[in-house]
């Protein structure tokens, strides 16, 4: 299991400039990175190699901020490499409420990274089905 | 909890309905006599000192509005000269000039005893340390709580408005006990205590406020995060500046000096006086006021009176909590909505902060209303539908009290305006 920070935006100008600038200057790296938005508001997910630091740095500039568990798994960088894992989750009637992908290097497998409504029963699933799961420093390191 | 003049504020009512009437007839007559606008307005209306035999013969006398305390701009409505005044303050006129208020050696005695009364009822004592975060100058409110916390023996700090970490510093160091600000200003330095990681080294226990109207529930909101018993006091520069009247503990209304000031509630509109539990425009006449003595001088704060002898020892009447001034009341869409209604419904609504901002605007001939808050709780961010359903109770909720739709925006904390002395949380766009 890894922990995501997810953070309140306006949608306003400068915001995003703000937060990467405020977790910059306390050295935090950022691995991953997911933005979504409605008309009112945007929430930025997020990865970083030191969650405990950046949330703390982020609280102090007034950001609302939340850390969360959310699985990581890898799959083939190919087509058909998502399905697996999603209908695995479908199947056993998990719902997944986001979820975002990338690519560390070129040439490796994908991550993906979600968050679901029962983290536990999530994991088993995906293990059973011969997916693996990434813990924190696996992700860092990949 | 002491009670500064149980004489008279433990009195029984007929007794202090003899002083006010005995002391109505001298203040109209002296009135009268000294202030050449009082007595002309009395002769137009043909009513004069002579027409007072019961209290509700006050009912026959013109009201005072503060128009008239502007155009009588800076010393019109004084019933002694320059020699007896000893101090001056003045309101801010956000829409023009000062109204100015004179005070002689007397009326800062009684101003000075009507204060101590209201903090002793709060709970002030001689052993506190009273930080006083009022602004001081022609503001009444910092050297009204100043010479009443003196008068009960409290150690006075006189800090003044502004400067939060500064106030957070001092209330830190030297140990204060006793925090005098409006309500807002309270709440923004809780926030910022919380913020200097200060809470736990804090050792307020009284909260006296005043300076703005606010709700049962930013009173909940500041007891909370204080860990404090917070009252709220009432009066205004017109009348003598704060000590007109002031909670106690069990926080049932404002004791009201009695033997000093005579209440009123009318029906805004109408004019007309309504009968005491009714809701309407506070009109207060002053019974021992020198420099500027008021007839019915119109308030335009609403509240209601209350009567009987309360829990904590005292006899008198009471008013509640001012529910809004009559020009703070906004028309949206046809209906009347009061600020404090909008903050009722925000203050206990869980998962958002306690400042907000209000806009009314207008689209296509149509009045808008925009209610801003902060989001505080995290533990949503993991699903858009927590955060819309926070909006959708924020909206319905308000749409049940005050039957207008408005469009609620969650914004990032510590982004709306914070205030240090009464709060602007209002922006009409319509205006101007």
């Amino acid at each position: 299991m890894i922990e995501q920070l997810s953070v309140f935006l306006e949608n306003k100008q400068g915001r995003m400039a703000h937060l990467t600038g405020t977790l910059a200057a306390a050295g935090v790296n950022i691995v991953s990175l997911s933005v979504s938005d409605t008309a009112h508001f945007g929430i930025m997910r997020a990865l970083v190699d030191d969650p405990g630091r950046a949330a703390q740095a982020l609280k102090q500039e007034g950001f609302t901020v939340n850390t969360t568990q959310v699985l990581a798994c890898e799959v083939p960088d190919s087509p058909g490499g998502l399905v697996g894992v999603v209908q695995a989750l479908s199947d056993n009637a998990i719902s997944v409420e986001y979820l975002y992908s990338f690519v560390r290097h070129p040439g490796k497998n994908a991550l993906i990274v979600f968050h679901v409504d029962d983290v536990a029963k999530a994991s088993q699933v995906l293990r059973e089905s011969g997916c693996r799961l990434l813990e924190q420093n696996e992700v860092l390191a990949y | 909890m002491p009670i500064f003049n149980p004489e008279i504020e433990c009195a029984k009512e007929s007794d202090i309905a003899s002083l006010q009437l005995e002391r109505l007839k001298a203040s109209v007559q002296y009135a009268y006599d000294h202030v050449a606008h009082v007595r002309e307005k009395c002769d137009a209306a043909h009513v004069g000192p002579g027409d007072i035999h019961k209290l509700s013969d006050i009912q026959k006398f013109p009201f005072t509005v503060k128009d008239e305390m502007r155009e009588a701009y800076p010393y019109g409505l004084f019933a002694v000269p320059m020699r007896d005044i000893v101090r001056l303050h003045a309101s801010s006129g956000t829409t023009g000039r000062h109204t100015v208020v004179g005070y002689t050696r007397k009326d800062l005695d009684i101003w000075t005893e009507c204060v101590a009364r209201v903090a002793s009822a709060g709970g002030a004592t001689a052993d506190d340390i009273a930080q006083i975060s009022f602004g001081y100058g022609l503001f009444t409110g910092g050297f009204g709580l100043h010479y009443g916390l003196e008068k009960i023996g409290a150690a006075v700090v006189p800090v003044s408005s502004g400067n939060t970490q500064r106030q957070i510093n001092l209330m830190r160091d030297f140990g204060s006990t006793v925090l005098v600000s409006t309500p807002s200003y309270a709440l923004y330095m809780a926030e910022a205590a919380e913020q200097m990681d200060a809470m736990k080294d804090i050792k307020l226990r009284v909260g006296l406020f005043g300076g703005e109207g606010s709700t049962e529930e930013m009173r909940a909101a500041i007891e909370k995060k204080w860990g404090m018993l917070a009252t709220e006091n009432y009066g205004l520069s017109e009348i003598i500046g704060p000590g007109v009247a002031g909670e106690c503990p069990e926080k049932c209304g404002m004791h009201i000096a009695e033997d000093h000031f005579l209440l009123e509630i009318i029906n805004p509109e109408t004019g007309e006086v309504l009968p005491d539990g009714e809701w309407g425009e506070l009109v207060i006449t002053t019974l021992t006021r020198e420099a500027v003595p008021m007839i019915r001088y119109r308030t335009r704060d609403i509240s209601c009176i209350m009567r009987g002898k309360c829990a904590c020892g005292r006899t008198s009447a009471r008013i509640a909590k001012i529910r809004g001034r009559s020009d703070d009341m906004l028309i949206v869409r046809g209906v009347n909505i009061f600020p404090s209604q909008i903050e009722s419904v925000l203050m206990s609504t869980p998962g958002i902060g306690p400042h907000y901002e209000i806009v009314v605007g207008r689209e296509k001939f149509l009045d808008t209303l925009e209610v801003k808050v902060e989001l505080s709780d995290a533990s949503l961010l993991e699903r858009f539908s927590e955060l819309e359903r926070l909006r959708e109770r924020i909206r319905s909720r308000l749409k049940s009290t005050i039957l207008v739709d408005a469009r609620v925006t969650l914004v990032e904390p510590s982004t709306l305006k914070r205030f240090e002395g009464k709060a602007q949380r209002v922006t009409d766009l319509r205006k101007g």
